[in-house]
């Protein structure tokens, strides 16, 4: 009784459905053909290779990493990528996008479909899996600036260590890195001795702590530095300030640091 | 004579040795368990053709790293 009623209904509703007024014809499909860079540890032997994805940009969202993660849902689910925050906060997303180290959720599909976009891991660096570098090294190295606030005083109200608006500038530029590591893997001294050169963005923490008016161990760090390989492989090529995806220039932070060595 | 060996199969002999050494620090009754997943990881790859540099390395640096973090003394057993 109840269940013929209900079928009932929905003729009825089949019958009496109306088209919108304003219902416009499907838009013709923009196909969008992303190559991408695929390894599987899983099998070693294989070599990499460039896997071809069709996407069609009208129902897609206007970034990389858009088009990745429909990829992924929709095409091939073995498709591998690092991604969080999805608006260039955590720096997860690095990777080497047409030619150039930016994040895949900060960089715009280029709308042009007879164009092909090619997508690599971030150069150099050994592989996880398809655009998962392994980026141990980078963290070790991070971690032997020993970014944190050094200091043998405590402060006089034992609260908060204080600082004017003078030196609290000076940190601009420099407290915005993600580490995402796009800089330094973009950087050719970097590729080449990758175990003893620190690189761009572990440098321009380094120098972020240098000027830093609350630390007090500015000595020590300069010592750590002072040295041919960890700084003076910086030889100004400047990759690292083209390709910063958040704008801003380990190259004059590395120069800083140079002068700050020189004068000492 | 012996066929001279490349640097790259010493480097591989080298990660062997290191991971069986490593197995004789674990508890007496377990060692033979560890010998065993040794000796499983590294046939594995033994047909690997000997110019295939890069996947030799690949395997390599996973053979270390898995070394490093077996060899730890907290391991004690393993399957």
């Amino acid at each position: 009784m109840m269940m013929s009623g209900l079928l009932k209904k929905n003729v009825g509703r089949a019958v009496f459905r109306r088209g919108l007024a304003s219902e416009v014809a499907p838009a013709a499909p923009k196909m969008k053909t992303f190559k991408i860079y695929r390894w599987s540890p899983d099998k070693p032997a294989e070599k990499p290779k460039l896997q071809e994805f069709q996407v069609d940009l009208n129902n897609c969202g206007p970034m990389i990493l858009d088009a990745l993660l429909k990829i992924k849902d929709e095409q091939d689910a073995t498709l591998t990528l690092r991604r969080s925050c999805r608006e260039g906060i955590c720096g997860s997303c690095a990777m080497n996008i047409g030619g150039r180290n930016t994040l895949a959720c900060l960089c715009k599909i280029d709308p042009d479909t007879s164009k092909q976009t090619k997508i690599y891991p971030l150069p150099h660096m050994y592989i996880v899996k398809d655009l998962v570098p392994d980026l141990t090294q980078f963290y070790q190295q991070y971690k032997s600036v020993q970014p944190y606030l050094q200091r043998k005083s405590v402060p006089e109200d034992g609260k908060e260590n204080l600082q004017s608006i003078a030196d609290r500038k000076k940190l601009d530029g420099l407290y915005e890195c993600i580490l995402c590591a796009c800089c330094s893997t973009a950087c050719p001294s970097y590729w080449w001795n990758q175990e003893q050169y620190l690189g761009p963005a572990v440098l321009m923490q380094a120098y972020r702590w240098l000027v830093d008016s609350r630390d007090q161990a500015s000595t020590m760090r300069k010592e750590m530095l002072q040295n041919s390989m960890s700084l003076y492989r910086c030889h100004t090529i400047m990759n690292c300030t083209r390709t910063c995806p958040k704008g801003l220039n380990p190259g004059k932070a590395i120069a800083e640091i140079k002068k700050a060595l020189a004068t000492d | 004579m012996a066929k001279r060996i490349s640097g790259l199969q010493r480097e591989v002999l080298q990660v062997y040795r290191h991971c069986i050494r490593a197995a004789h620090r674990k508890p007496l009754t377990n060692q033979p368990n560890f010998v065993r997943y040794i000796r499983t990881e590294f046939s594995k790859y033994r047909d690997i053709s000997r110019k295939d540099f890069s996947t030799i390395e690949h395997l390599l640096r996973v053979g270390n790293r898995r070394l490093k973090m077996y060899s730890a003394s907290e391991v004690k057993d393993i399957h």
